[in-house]
């Protein structure tokens, strides 16, 4: 509790009775909660980029840095509300309409506003913890909002596509992200994710939900245990690769170099994309978390390139998927349009203190937030 | 980026397009929201009403909101909430353009592996894209 001393918030939930206020005012302690976070990191992240040099940055190095902190601070209120038996009624009210009582349509915003809220961080949390923000909406959003995991997903996939396409002109320009070698595998995984989005919505909700937790633990594991390569060594291209020219140079700025690349395991590759591109459109959780894998690991493109090539290749794959959301109703905009800007605005932020923050710690963190998210929704889908 | 290395015409017919739709379907998301936040067209759900509506399937959904699946949201663009659709669709829509735009380069070039696949890709977005495609029910 030490840590929380110095919130107002936390200040007065002592004072009053401790967790347990918390817990019996969950709407209000987190807009405040949250007002709070956003002007703290707004202040340091504002005085980070200006370089003010009255503020003492000596503990940058720590990956809990004052914004990290607080990060941590509301992420784990975001637990401990969920937490409260308060955060499950209103799970089970708002899924059924006729339990709303009329006095509760008066405060229709303040799920949006939460979602906005929340986006915001994730968008910063992504950046700095080096995973997509689909991975991170999905299974937090489902989980702890009172949205329906249709509607869910269908945001999921929008805001990973809206990031994929401010992401995907630069890196094209800059020949990070090689066309080349995302066009076939694109092919492949959005018909598949049409096939995945298709399934997905026919699928009872509990199933997939408990299908979501499972692969969020995957993710987890993958994340946890998948090395990564800066140069994988391809010793020589296969014939598939060859005659599809999937080959490239980029200039990689910190060393001052061009790097000649080339793939192999080609086939296997895009047969693996076969699953990606189904996961993606059933989960709605975009996919460079199985992208960058498989390009880096698996058929030994360079990391940047992977990592680039994937970010672009979601524009591709979660566009077919979206669009069979779109079509059948799985869209509402007073998700998606708060969930596009918030994640937005947090990747903008995310990107001026990535700097300044140890990455490696916040991406631990993240994986516990995964490693949650993913608990919560099993036992959601299996009705725990 | 190093003198020797460019990214290739297509690749930057690709960005080109990629960026300006970008850009415009951001803004017209943006625009739409206000309009709908604001009230000036009067959405199809009440906003008061959408708590009773977003617990539910996307298959119940349509059936309680009386909303046709697929396209039919092109007739309801009076409607606040429904004009959205003209920037989430633009955004969805934008990879279609791109491919459109490399499509004559990749054969000018003698490439038609890639331009066999940048057909087949704009048939695979075009069938999600068309509605024909439904699903649900749950």
């Amino acid at each position: 509790m030490k840590r929380y001393q110095d919130t107002e918030l936390f200040r007065k939930a002592a004072h009053n009775g401790g967790i347990r206020e918390i817990a019996i005012r969950p709407i209000n302690v987190m807009l405040n909660l949250f007002q709070h976070l956003i002007k703290s990191i707004g202040y340091e992240t504002l005085k980070r980029v200006q370089g003010d040099k009255e503020v003492d940055f000596s503990n940058a190095s720590n990956a809990f840095s004052p914004a990290g902190h607080k990060i941590a601070i509301f992420f784990f209120a975001l637990c401990l509300f969920h937490l409260s038996p308060d955060s499950a009624i209103a799970s089970a009210v708002a899924s059924s309409p006729e339990l709303i009582p009329p006095e509760a349509a008066m405060q229709w915003w303040i799920w949006p506003l939460i979602l906005f809220v929340v986006t915001f961080l994730l968008g910063i949390v992504a950046v700095l913890g080096g995973v997509g923000g689909g991975v991170l909406f999905v299974p937090i959003i489902s989980g702890f909002f009172p949205f329906h995991l249709d509607f869910v997903r269908g945001a999921g996939l929008l805001v990973a596509l809206a990031g994929a396409l401010a992401a995907g002109p630069g890196l094209l320009k800059k020949g990070m992200a090689d066309l080349r070698l995302a066009l076939p595998v694109a092919l492949i995984a959005s018909s598949c994710a049409i096939a995945g989005a298709m399934i997905g919505l026919a699928l009872p909700a509990n199933f997939v939900q408990t299908a979501l937790g499972a692969t969020i633990l995957g993710i987890v594991a993958i994340l946890l245990i998948a090395k990564k390569s800066e140069y994988p060594e391809v010793k020589q291209a296969d014939a598939l690769s060859t005659s599809l020219r999937l080959n490239g140079i980029y200039y990689e700025a910190s060393t001052g170099q061009e790097v000649n690349w080339k793939i192999h395991r080609t086939p296997q590759g895009l047969a693996t994309f076969i699953i990606v591109g189904v996961m993606a459109g059933m989960f709605g959780l975009g996919a460079g978390w199985a992208n960058v894998p498989v390009l880096n690991l698996m058929m030994g493109a360079p990391l940047k390139v992977s990592v680039a090539t994937s970010k672009f290749l979601l524009s591709i794959t979660d566009t077919s998927a979206a669009w069979i959301y779109i079509n059948n109703g799985a869209v509402l905009p007073m998700m998606v349009v708060p969930s596009i800007i918030g994640i937005m605005l947090g990747s903008i932020v995310g990107v001026r203190i990535l700097a300044k923050t140890k990455p490696a710690a916040i991406r631990y963190m993240v994986i516990g937030l995964l490693l949650f998210a993913g608990m919560r929704a099993l036992l959601k889908g299996l009705g725990i | 980026m190093g003198k020797k290395v460019k990214a290739t015409e297509e690749q930057l017919a690709y960005a080109k397009i990629l960026d300006m739709g970008m850009k415009i379907g951001l803004i017209a998301l943006v625009i739409t929201f206000i309009v709908y936040l604001t009230g000036i067209f009067v959405p199809h759900i009440p906003v008061n009403d959408l708590p009773k509506y977003w617990g539910m399937s996307a298959h119940g959904y349509l059936e309680a909101a009386g909303i046709n699946s697929g396209w039919s949201w092109l007739g309801m663009l009076g409607k606040g909430d429904f004009l959205n659709f003209t920037g989430i669709a633009f955004l969805a829509g934008v990879t279609l353009l791109c491919y459109t735009r490399i499509i004559p380069i990749f054969f000018r070039k003698k490439d038609a592996v890639y331009g066999v696949i940048a057909i087949m890709e704009i048939l695979v977005l075009a069938l999600a894209a068309s509605g024909i495609l439904k699903a649900g029910g749950h």
